[in-house]
């Protein structure tokens, strides 16, 4: 793999921890985690489940705020915002990328990817043209207005990819997107998340899969709420 | 906060989620066409039944008291001394009575059969529009041997259609009449208790004329007109009291009709008649509310997946609570303008049935509108908070 000129620090973790009241019982599901991601990294999360990794990730979604440690993302601490405040910065800084893809079935493509944008407040005519430049960029520029029923899995993930990407934003945040893929189709959307990367955009990708998570430049293991850097040759 | 963009996708999509829902939309909107519906006929049929009495009524001129005189066995009716006695009677301004006879009147050598009215000229002076060609009854006209007549549109239809009608003679009761005026047809009450159906229209001349002819000096019913400021009550129970002296204080053969009276009574069983209807309206919208409530409610929760995923993408709550508000409203007013359609076309049916006028009512549109849309919102609203505070992490990971 080719060394990539690496940016600043857009995301870093302070002793993140986090924790459910379970009855009684305390569950502590993540226990500090430290971690920092810089601009332009291919970053794999890899690991089992029950390993917290889908807490970490609703964390670093800002779909969850942590019970202790300091979270900054492009320069903001992501404390105890409000719900409307967490909203506005899922839209401006995170696009999602889920293993079922959440199409919303009875929109076309084109309004699937219009959707973040329509609540960035971005204006009709530029977020038409950001809608067409998206699509044609995951290269489904002939299937606009299909529907997702009407649209392989494949196609329905590079409507999800198009989605997350509109807003520009800093971080690609991918739940295993490839799990409910052949491996075919898999391996092409991560071409195309390598495509993406190379123009400079930051990718996290949680998985459990050891050779999915080989495809990103960087990976990290969780294991029972703790993190540690480590290459495939651990595993 | 909120943009067009936002507005407007939400109401093509709560158009789409209608569509793609078809039946239980449908179902959901029933209770709110119906109650809408049934408002919007009802009040329009009661308006329009209402507005005619009381029409028929004000044609009788407020402010005026009727007599019917019946026979009784000591009595057959009315003679000039009583109708004098009657004008003494505190508050009475002036009588006009009328006397009625149902006879054979010849036209061109054809016979027909005709309600014959005596009047006097304070009918005339009283009712001044009445008159739509020549001349109305005058005191020179009323020495019982003048014989004129005026006849109304109901005759000049059946009998002399397209012939020139005032100047003409035509024979009645076997006498030569002259016609000097016509009439509009009487729509009055007390035109509705004479069955007049087999009767070839109704002719008015002096009310001395109809006694000569009739060979009887009795006077079946009298108009009472009231001096300015009179209490209609008082001079109702005067007449009253007046008239049960007149028939040896036996109270079965005559009746007094105070219009006015009838009138309050009439505004006062509108009244109570449109709250009912109100009462019944709001139960209707209540059970349509509820049906609208649980369609949205089923509906958060079969979307729970799709408010999880636009609040990942990035909407807040409030965009959240309005898209659902913007369908539950759009929902009820599809429903609430369906409702109003069948409801003027019900209204619109039973106004030809009831060969009443039929007058949209705009107040009723307004209110069945309104009504839907408030319902829309007032029951729209627990459904929308409820999408509105869905965890994004519980709303994605559902299934």
């Amino acid at each position: 793999m080719e060394e990539k000129e690496l940016g600043e620090v857009i995301l870093r973790m302070e002793g993140i921890t986090k924790e459910y009241q379970m009855g009684e019982e305390v569950s502590v599901v993540l226990k500090g985690i430290n971690l920092e991601v810089r601009r332009g990294e291919f970053l794999a999360v890899l690991g089992p489940s029950g390993s917290g990794k889908s807490t970490l990730m609703n964390i670093i979604g800002c779909l969850d705020t942590p019970t202790s440690g300091s979270y900054w993302l492009h320069g903001n601490l992501i404390a105890d915002e409000d719900e409307a405040s967490l909203a506005q910065i899922r839209n401006k800084e995170i696009g999602f990328i889920f293993q079922s893809f959440y199409l919303l079935q009875r929109q076309d493509a084109f309004q699937n990817v219009e959707l973040p944008l329509i609540y960035a407040n971005m204006p009709e005519r530029k977020r038409r043209t950001r809608v067409e430049e998206m699509l044609t960029r995951v290269g489904l520029e002939d299937k606009m207005f299909h529907f997702p029923n009407q649209l392989s899995g494949g196609q329905q993930q590079r409507v999800a990819i198009a989605r997350a990407i509109a807003t520009n934003p800093t971080i690609l945040l991918a739940d295993e997107p490839t799990g409910a893929l052949d491996q075919k189709t898999g391996l092409q959307v991560m071409e195309l998340f390598h495509e993406l990367n190379n123009e400079g955009r930051t990718i996290i990708m949680i998985t459990h899969d050891s050779k999915i998570a080989s495809h990103a430049s960087r990976i990290v293991r969780i294991l029972d709420g703790d993190i540690s850097e480590g290459g495939l040759e651990d595993a | 906060m909120l943009n067009l963009g936002i507005l407007r996708q939400s109401f093509t999509m709560s158009l789409q989620n209608i569509k793609s829902n078809k039946m239980r939309s449908f179902l959901t909107m029933l209770g709110i066409v119906i109650g809408v519906a049934a408002v919007i006929a009802l009040i329009t049929i009661v308006q329009s039944v209402a507005d005619n009495v009381m029409g028929q009524f004000s044609q009788l001129g407020a402010g005026t008291i009727s007599i019917i005189a019946g026979a009784s066995p000591t009595k057959a009716g009315l003679t000039d001394k009583d109708i004098e006695t009657l004008r003494n009677v505190d508050g009475v301004e002036a009588i006009a009575p009328t006397a009625s006879m149902t006879t054979k009147a010849i036209v061109d050598g054809e016979e027909y059969n005709v309600s014959v009215e005596g009047k006097d000229t304070i009918y005339f002076y009283r009712n001044p529009d009445i008159i739509t060609a020549g001349r109305a009854l005058q005191g020179v006209d009323m020495s019982g041997d003048t014989n004129v007549c005026i006849v109304d549109q109901n005759f000049i239809k059946k009998t002399m259609l397209g012939k020139e009608v005032i100047g003409s003679e035509i024979l009645i009761h076997g006498y030569h009449y002259t016609i000097v005026g016509i009439r509009e047809n009487d729509t009055s009450l007390t035109s509705y208790f004479s069955d007049t159906s087999k009767m070839a229209g109704t002719i008015m001349v002096p009310y001395r004329n109809v006694l000569h002819m009739s060979g009887s000096w009795y006077i079946s019913n009298a108009d009472v007109y009231l001096k300015d400021g009179a209490d209609s009550t008082q001079i109702e129970s005067g007449l009253r009291a007046t008239l049960k002296n007149l028939y040896n204080e036996n109270d079965d053969y005559f009746s007094v009709i105070n219009m006015e009276s009838l009138m309050t009574m009439m505004d006062s069983v509108k009244a109570m008649l449109s709250t009912m209807l109100g009462g019944i309206a709001s139960i209707a919208l209540l059970v349509g509310g509820i049906g609208i409530m649980n369609m949205m409610l089923v509906s958060v929760t079969e979307r729970t997946k799709e408010i999880g995923l636009r609040k990942a993408m990035g909407a807040e709550p409030s965009r959240i609570q309005m898209q659902f508000l913007i369908e539950s409203v759009v929902l009820s007013m599809i429903g609430g303008l369906i409702g109003v359609g069948v409801g003027l076309g019900i209204a619109y049916v039973a106004s030809i049935l009831m060969d009443t006028v039929f007058a949209i009512s705009g107040g009723a549109i307004a209110l069945g509108v309104g009504f839907s849309a408030a319902v829309g919102i007032i029951f729209g609203w627990v459904p929308a908070k409820r999408a509105s505070e869905l965890n994004p992490i519980d709303a994605l990971r559902a299934e």
